[in-house]
Parts: C-alpha cells; structure tokens; sequence
C-alpha cells in the first residue's frame, strides 16, 4: 500500500503540500470567506467519452466551490478501491485527475486511500473536497432569486448523461457525444468580474436542468417560467433522448451552470459568458416569476404551457 | 432533429386549433378518449389541452401497460426475481410500480435480487447466454407492439438451445380493453361518462392495423381516429374527430397513414400466432377480470414458460382503498378526483400505478398539468 501511494499518487498529484509527507496541509488561506464543498463519485462506467471518474471528480468539486463566485484554492481526495480493480485502470484515472487538477491550477494537497474486498465496492469510490474564497462583495446563493430576475445557462443541456448512457453494458449505442466535464471556476470568475451583484450560481449536474431549477425556486420561494425554444440541446442528445424515452432537461451535465441575476444585468452577462470558451454557447431561458406555489413551468415549443418537475428517482425509459 | 421537428412545429399547431375552434361547434361538447399512454404523455408534455377549445375534452384511456397490470402479477414477478439463481429481466418503468404490502421489483432489487433493466427482449436473451448457470426470466409486458419482440425472443431461445431462459407473460390486447369500456354500464347505460369517439393506438396499430377498430365503429356508433404519438398527429386526429362528429360519421380513418396500413404487419401477427394464444381471461388494473383479452404462451412452447417452469402464485390483492386508479383507468374520474393523488400518492412514492409510469393519467398530470387545477 506504501509503494502504491508513493508510486502512483505522490507521483501524480505532486506538490509542496504532499512533499512534506504531514498527515494533513497547512495552507496559507486569501482574505476573504472561505467556502468549502465535498462529494463523493460512484460513477459507471468508470471511463466514459470525454472523461472518468477521476477527471470528474475534480471537476465537479471545483464548481460546487466555484458555484459561491469562490476562486477554490485546494482539494483533497479519498479513494475506496475494490480488491482487483486493474492497477492500469487505476493510474489511468489517477492520471487524469492530476492532469484536471493541473489544467485547473486547484493542487490536490492531501488524501487518503483504502482498499476494500472485492464485492464491496464498485471498481472505485473517489470523495474529493474542495476549498475557496469568495472574492469581497460577492454573496451568491440560492435564495437570493427575485421575481423578474433573468435566468441564463452557459451551453447545451444533457452531454454527460448521454455520453454516460452510451457506454452503460446494457445500452452501448453509437454516438460521437463527449461528456461536457470541465472546471467552470474561469468561467464564474469572468463573470463575478462583470455582474458583482450575481444573484444566484448553481451547477445542474445529477437530474440536470429540471431539478436544479426546482431546487433554487423552492430555496428562494419564487416560481420560474422557462422557454423550451431558448434552451440549447445538441441534436445528437435529443435524438439519444428520443430513442430511450428520456427528457434532456433530466439528464446529467457536468460542465454547465446555472446563473441568476437582476435583468438589466442580463445582457452584460451573456455577452461575458459568451465570450469565454466554456460558454459559447449560453443562453438566456427564462424569468423569475412570483409563483407561491414554486412551480417552474415551461412555455412549450409547440405552444403550450407545462410543469417542469422534480426528477422522481432515477430518470427510467418509458416501454412505448 | 429531422423528420421530428416537423411534427412538432408550435406555428402548424397554431393552425390546427384554430381549426378545431373554427369547427367545434360552440352549442355541444366533445368528449374524446386517448387510448394509448404515448398520446396521454404527448398531450402532458407538449401542453396540448392548452390549444384545445373549452368545449374539446380529452378523457385518459387505459391504454399504458404498465399501469394496467394488476398487483398480483407484480408479486408474482417479486416472487420470481426472489427465487435462488433466477435473474429478472425487466423493461425499466415497471422497476417502481408498487405491488402489495409496500414492495416494488426495485425495492426487492434493494434486498439482493437480481433484477436487471433491459431495453429489449435480446438483451435478455444475451444475458441468458452470458450467464448459462443462471435461470433468466423475461418479465414480458405491453400491448400489441411489444408482443412480436417476445415471440422472435422466445424462437430465438429455442434456436439457440438456452435452456435456462424463460419469459413471464403479461402480454394484453387492445381491442378487448377498448371493447370492455365501451360495454361498461357507466358509458353504455348510464352515461357517466361521455365519450363520442376514440383516437387510436398509435404503435399498435402499425402491428394489428386499422381493421379490428372497424367493430368498434360500426357496433358501438363511436370515430376512431388512428394517430402517431407526435404532438401534431394528435392534434390532427382531434380535427378529425370533430368533423366526424359534426358529420354524424362513425368511421375509422388513419392520421398516421406513414405507419399504419389497415391489415397491418402480417409478418409480426404470424409470429405471435405461432407463439401465443388467448387467455381464457385475465385480469386488467381498473377494467377488472376481462375474458380473452390476454396472450399466454401455447402449449408447443411450453418449456419457455416461466408460469410453467416456476410456481407462480396467482393471488390478486385488491389495490388500496383509497386508490382510484381502476376509475381513472376507465375515464370515469380524473387524477385530481383522487383523495390520494398528491398527498400520500406521488410519484416519488406512488400508491397506485397511474402514478408510476410516464404514461399513467395521474403521472402526467402530475408533472404537466397540475398547476391548472391550482389556479
């Protein structure tokens, strides 16, 4: 176990924190609030189009830091491995999360790995936290939304889950789809930069756009109409969606947020997230409505007017 | 998405119902049924009731097979999945309809049984071949379109040699369900629920074709119009329906001539008549016990019975008290008539099955539509 974590992840995730061998880092914090955010990864398959497990699990740490307009400055990592997960499996992930938390300039600065009889886990359990400051003058949160509040999103609804699905052994279907996994901590930063007085940041990832939007009208007890026609859905999305019965306003992403703000603000923006690369495609959906019901309702394509709900369970195809 | 977006074009709606509030006679009322759960989700999900006159009402049918299949034969597929070495293999929005005492095929998959969601019967069948220690049972249900699949299946495990492959048959047919409503005293004598015509199943069509709905027509003095489950087939077939009426006409006539020949698939309809043979009767959610409106598989076929292969109980637990889903599955009340919907029946925790499935009447006005009743 001493070889593996030497050889393998000392090795790969190396930096000063981890050279000192400390069971814990002692980091030097910015002023400012400190956020911190954790999540544990149990994704299968391990390796899909676009990213793994690893690469995932740092991403989505830094944007729920990121998601508090905070700069993250540091993770950690846990790792459950299962008995007779391939060594080359393992390296290929840790791999790829050195590589994320590199690109990402976010050092992972401490961690711990234990090993589990096989039949106890699934390949590999990774929990990542995260740490960050919030720049001055920035108080984002969920129950900040007010009605007349615009609502945008950064790019295309649903690529990771469907990226996801075409690797699953019981589904394996044909697409050139790549999971939309990236840190959005650059993309929040131009933004918090333009917008001081964002409202709300929030990250739609497991029950994708649907549910998070839920979520944030329920937090900030307000109700929200969507345009169906305005939200962005790659064609090969909506027509893997098609085939399997599945709504890609419930489908994972792993790459796009969610932001809310006063609408003359709305403008400025969308041209700010437009302008960088992980938000060429963003869009403005929708508004904050006064609704005591919270609903969020969606103005259909086809002219009509609906309830976007929460996600009951898991997303489960429809038969006919 | 190409041959998608045309049939779901918001400008070609607008037209339509414009159309159908030219023609709907302002002085009467249209009652019309959507049999089929893919026209009830169509209708949900694209807001359709929204375009439709006051005047133009759409009653929810029975036809969404996972909401029709009984208690009983949910525990009965409980109890197959919780026999030693049996892998169940089920399509995936039956996993969470509640059997009896509170279980569900994904709660005794919780347990530690076996159950695997499958998108088609082949991939059952390469799990038999995969794991030749193992019994693999194929939980088969659905209507007309999704019996040929099974019978190709069940010829396939024959050709093959799989001996540890069995199929659990649910399969139902739509011309005894529409028949069974329309004989129902509260829409042939008593009048409780108004119905002047029908738009017709959409896949299973494509397999039975147009003809069998000629009975109903002709016998019963009531349209059917046969329509895709696209947001504008539906719409078109509501047209139709309101010119027949106005016409006094009672025909069959097909919207969704793109798939739907009036002999339908001969090729499909041989396979399952090599398989499969009526049941003397079978009991349907909400329509009670409905003679020969099911298939079992024939006697030649035996050895891939899995009610032959294995003791199946065949108890039928009543639904809950409460639970009105056997009423709504008739068109005889609506989701909201419930005591139970939105309150102890959800589809985070659904009671009865309407609420299950995407397709179900209570599901669908749930997710889309119950804000209405709300204002």
């Amino acid at each position: 176990m001493q070889q593996l974590v030497e050889e393998l992840f000392l090795a790969a995730f190396d930096n000063d924190f981890l050279r000192q061998r400390n069971d814990q880092a002692c980091l030097a914090m910015p002023a400012g609030r400190v956020v911190m955010s954790t999540d544990g990864y149990v994704i299968s398959p391990l390796f899909f189009p676009g990213g793994d497990i690893g690469s995932l699990a740092v991403h989505g740490t830094i944007n729920d830091v990121a998601m508090a307009g905070a700069r993250p400055v540091a993770l950690s990592a846990a790792f459950v491995i299962e008995e007779g997960l391939p060594l080359a499996d393992l390296r290929r992930i840790v791999e790829s999360m050195a590589a994320a938390s590199r690109e990402a300039g976010v050092p992972i600065v401490t961690g711990d790995t234990k090993v589990v009889e096989k039949g106890k886990g699934d390949g590999v359990f990774i929990t990542t936290t995260g740490i960050g400051v919030v720049p001055e003058g920035v108080t984002i949160s969920g129950d900040r939304a007010r009605p007349g509040d615009a609502i945008l999103i950064s790019g295309t609804m649903g690529d990771h889950g469907v990226a996801v699905m075409s690797k699953r052994e019981n589904l394996s279907f044909q697409t050139d789809l790549l999971s939309d996994s990236a840190a959005l901590h650059g993309l929040v930063a131009a933004m918090v930069e333009a917008v001081r007085d964002l409202h709300c940041l929030r990250d739609p990832t497991r029950g994708g756009l649907a549910s998070t939007l839920n979520e944030l009208a329920v937090q900030s007890g307000v109700g929200m109409m969507i345009r169906e026609a305005a939200i962005p859905v790659r064609d090969s999305v909506r027509g893997a969606c098609e085939l399997l019965g599945l709504d890609p306003l419930y489908v994972a992403n792993e790459g796009k947020l969610i932001a809310i703000c006063a609408a003359q603000d709305a403008p400025r923006l969308l041209a700010v997230m437009r302008a960088h690369p992980l938000g060429r495609d963003a869009a403005m959906i929708g508004a904050v409505v006064e609704d005591p019901h919270h609903f969020v309702q969606m103005e259909t394509a086809f002219g009509g007017t609906r309830i976007v709900d929460w996600l009951a369970g898991e997303q489960l195809p429809r038969i006919c | 998405m190409k041959y998608v977006d045309e049939f779901r074009d918001g400008e070609v709606a607008r037209g339509l119902a414009r159309a159908i509030a030219a023609e709907a006679r302002p002085e009467r009322r249209y009652h019309f049924m959507e049999f089929c759960g893919g026209h009830t989700h169509a209708i949900s999900r694209y807001g359709i009731e929204d375009l439709l006159p006051e005047n133009v009402r759409m009653i929810h049918g029975p036809g969404c097979p996972v909401c029709v299949l009984p208690i009983g034969r949910i525990d009965a597929a409980i109890h197959l999945a919780r026999q030693p070495g049996v892998i169940l293999c089920s399509y995936g929005d039956m996993l969470r309809v509640p059997g009896s005492k509170r279980t569900s095929l994904l709660k005794a998959k919780a347990e530690g049984c076996d159950i695997r969601m499958v998108y088609s019967t082949a991939d059952a069948l390469r799990i038999a071949q995969d794991e030749p220690g193992r019994q693999v049972v194929f939980f088969a249900i659905g209507f007309e379109t999704t019996t040929p699949p099974t019978a190709v299946a069940i010829r396939q495990a024959r050709a093959l040699g799989l001996g540890n492959f069995s199929v659990f048959c649910n399969h139902v047919l739509t011309p005894s369900a529409i028949a069974n409503i329309l004989d129902s005293p509260e829409v042939r004598e008593l009048g409780l629920v108004p119905l002047e015509g029908f738009i017709g199943p959409a896949h299973v069509s494509t397999v039975i074709g147009s003809r069998p709905y000629e009975y109903f027509a002709e016998e019963y003095r009531r349209p059917v119009v046969i329509a895709g489950f696209e947001p504008l087939d539906v719409m078109q077939a509501i047209l139709m329906l309101v010119r027949q009426v106005n016409q006094g006409r009672h025909e069959v006539e097909n919207e969704f001539s793109r798939a739907v020949t009036r002999d339908g698939n001969h090729k499909a309809q041989a396979l399952v008549a090599e398989i499969f043979e009526l049941r003397r009767s079978f009991e349907w959610r909400g329509l009670g016990v409905v003679p020969y409106s099911a298939l079992r598989i024939k006697n030649e076929w035996a050895e891939f019975d899995a009610e032959r292969r294995f003791a199946v109980p065949a108890d039928s637990p009543p639904d809950n008290k409460a639970c009105e889903c056997g009423a709504i599955l008739r068109g005889v009340k609506k989701p909201a008539d419930c005591k139970l919907f939105g309150t102890a029946c959800t589809p985070e925790t659904p009671m009865g099955s309407c609420m299950v499935s995407a397709e179900g009447a209570c599901a669908a006005h749930w997710t889309y539509g119950r804000f209405r009743s709300k204002r």
